[in-house]
């Protein structure tokens, strides 16, 4: 921690950090300047301990048949249940289930998915971005030809023709999410490790005869972070909505296992008739998640690169 | 320039070869078309015959090797679900995809490039900032919900246009597109919307941050203080000198309008190559994917490939680096 602290402290202008000020604990209160920034943030947090804790929150378990009756189908928002009193306030879906209890369960699944998928492309992306980086020569070639081959696609093509193969599962979303994804970190991390391994504590640690390892991920990677932590930021927010597009065009996730995407799918059907909230309630869970994350990522870059800012 | 041509080409003929191998492999793992196609009454024989047809009997080595020879020669196999050759059906319905994505790219270019430079202008006014808070919603928005939503407001609640299809086509000098009727135009306008407004986001953003940069140099300020009229600095020696970095972009994010194009034609039941693909993957009719697929990696190649050459034509760096590299 410490030589990570020394050495931004090096780098670019910001004053002096004082004995015992955390470096964290600055770019917290940085970030907290900006009011969106913390708007989207609080909306985050929200929505995160809505997803979490929603088996206790929701008035209804969605996926309980039980719990649903066939003849509460398609009520306008507003309707209320006849048996049990209990009020629909975004309606219901085809088969009963109320809209608000269905969304905040597809929360759950829309932004697991966005999360594990984002944490496993960029734990593989980083490994082979910084071996690339170190090692170069032919590996680095090789890699980084592979890189450029991929990211000439669009994303949405290659996991459609992924999950095509594949089937559907959530599982097998997040294997595609994750093959689209890893290419951007290893470019990312390969271009500012590039940059540090030239640096002086890097030849500092070489010189002590630290083994290839203890060089490469406790001195080398924590300098590379700060590009990393905004590029998975905003590719957090990618990932959900590629998630909820290839939900939509029925390769994505199950039927018994509804992201927001399915549940705006479903809706689809019933858009023509004018039942609108079914595909409209669900889009603006949606958009306001990505929102929140976009603005989080925006200003993550402003703190963690004074260079980049104005 | 000719080292660098001849390294350019072969390379992306290796691209091809590779993307081929895989998309085949990859495709060719997707379920048992069979179960799909046959009649759950057919008995073993029926089914055999039906294999042997389709030649799904062979081991996929021999499989793939057909279908190199095959490709090679321009056929790209024969649709299991209208058993017609595949590279036609996809040709057929070529030009409509086509016209959807001119149509939006005309939208985003047309109404985006004002927009930017109006805000670039007026940075801190109301109209600039509300321009920019409606450029990054347009990034924020996925793009199917927000085609759901137009197809809501301005179909079902408005009922201005019709909720999908194509619409009538009329033939104009050897040219049958939906262009040239007013049915075709009215189908074409809703999907055109939902395609280009991502783009028209990134239009927008490049004008702005383009205008702001040249807005302050010399030739800007020397032909304000020579008396021009604002709309000629603005039409001319602003406009002239931002275009260059809009239409490098734009024609780089053409090749990714045409893989939009599934989600938009999805949406709105358009009958172009997309909604094909979508279509032949629920069905299992791989030859449609295969070729699909294969056109679309050769149409990404050749663009990537036009690109790079060109920027090596304007930019003696690029070639330089590449061949001692």
């Amino acid at each position: 921690m410490t030589d990570a602290t020394a050495n931004a402290t090096l780098s670019p202008p910001p004053p002096a950090l004082d004995a015992g000020e955390a470096l964290w604990k600055r770019h917290a209160l940085n970030f907290l300047k900006s009011p969106a920034a913390v708007i989207g943030l609080a909306i985050l947090v929200f929505m995160i301990v809505l997803a979490v804790a929603a088996p206790w929150l929701t008035p209804q378990n969605p996926y309980d048949l039980a719990q649903l009756d066939i003849m509460d189908g398609t009520l306008p928002p507003g309707s209320v249940n006849s048996t049990t009193g209990y009020t629909y306030w975004l309606g219901t879906d085809d088969q009963g289930r109320d809209m608000l209890s269905g969304i905040i369960y597809g929360l759950r699944i829309s932004l697991s998915v966005g999360v594990i998928a984002t944490l496993v492309a960029l734990t593989i992306g980083t490994s082979l971005g910084v071996a690339a980086a170190y090692a170069g020569g032919r590996f680095d070639t090789i890699l980084m030809r592979v890189v450029d081959l991929q990211l000439s696609f669009p994303g949405i093509l290659v996991a459609l023709v992924l999950l095509a193969a594949f089937g559907r599962g959530v599982d097998k979303v997040i294997l595609s999410l994750v093959i689209v994804q890893w290419a951007y970190y290893a470019r990312t991390v390969r271009g500012s490790a590039l940059v540090e391994r030239r640096r002086e504590y890097i030849e500092a640690a070489r010189c002590l005869a630290l083994p290839r390892s203890r060089v490469i991920f406790r001195h080398l990677l924590p300098n590379c972070l700060p590009p990393l932590i905004v590029v998975a930021t905003v590719q957090v927010a990618h990932a959900i909505a590629l998630e909820a597009t290839l939900s939509f065009l029925g390769v994505g996730v199950p039927v018994t296992e509804p992201s927001l995407g399915m549940l705006i799918s479903k809706g689809y059907h019933y858009l023509l008739s004018g039942k609108y909230w079914i595909a409209t309630f669900p889009g603006i869970a949606l958009v306001i998640a990505i929102i929140a994350i976009n603005l989080v990522g925006d200003r993550l870059r402003d703190v963690l690169n004074p260079r980049l800012s104005h | 320039m000719l080292v660098y041509l001849i390294r350019r080409i072969a390379q992306a003929m290796l691209v091809i070869a590779v993307m081929a191998t895989l998309v085949f492999f990859a495709v060719y793992a997707i379920g048992n078309p069979i179960d799909v196609l046959a009649s759950p009454q057919a008995d073993q024989i029926e089914l055999a015959a039906i294999s042997q047809r389709l030649g799904l009997d062979r081991p996929l080595w021999e499989q793939f090797g057909i279908f190199v020879w095959n490709a090679l020669r321009g056929d790209l196999g024969t649709s299991f679900v209208y058993a017609e050759p595949a590279a036609k059906l996809i040709l057929q319905r070529l030009p409509a995809t086509f016209e959807l994505a001119f149509t939006a790219l005309a939208i985003a270019v047309f109404v985006g490039i004002p927009l930017g430079v109006y805000a670039g202008l007026n940075p801190d006014s109301l109209g600039g900032r509300s321009i920019m808070g409606g450029s990054i919603l347009g990034f924020s928005l996925p793009n199917f919900w927000q085609g759901l939503m137009l197809i809501l407001i301005f179909a079902v609640i408005l009922g201005w246009f019709p909720a999908g299809g194509r619409g009538q086509t009329a033939t104009v000098l050897g040219i049958e597109s939906a262009l040239f009727t007013l049915d075709g135009l009215k189908h074409l306008i809703l999907p055109a919307m939902n395609l280009a407004l991502f783009k028209m986001a990134l239009v927008i953003r490049l004008a702005r941050a383009g205008t702001r940069e040249v807005a302050l140099q010399d030739y800007v300020r020397f032909a304000r203080a020579k008396g021009l009229s604002r709309s000629r600095i603005v039409g001319v020696h602003i406009l002239k000198n931002i275009l260059i970095p809009v239409v490098t972009i734009l024609g780089l994010e053409l090749g990714s309008m045409i893989a939009f194009a599934v989600v938009t034609e999805t949406v709105f039941a358009y009958p172009g190559m997309g909604k094909l693909l979508i279509d032949s993957i629920g069905r299992l009719d791989r030859p449609i994917v295969v070729a699909y697929l294969m056109m679309t990696v050769v149409i990404f190649v050749v663009i990537n490939l036009v690109v790079d050459i060109i920027y090596a034509a304007i930019d003696p760096r690029v070639r330089l680096s590449e061949v001692k590299g």
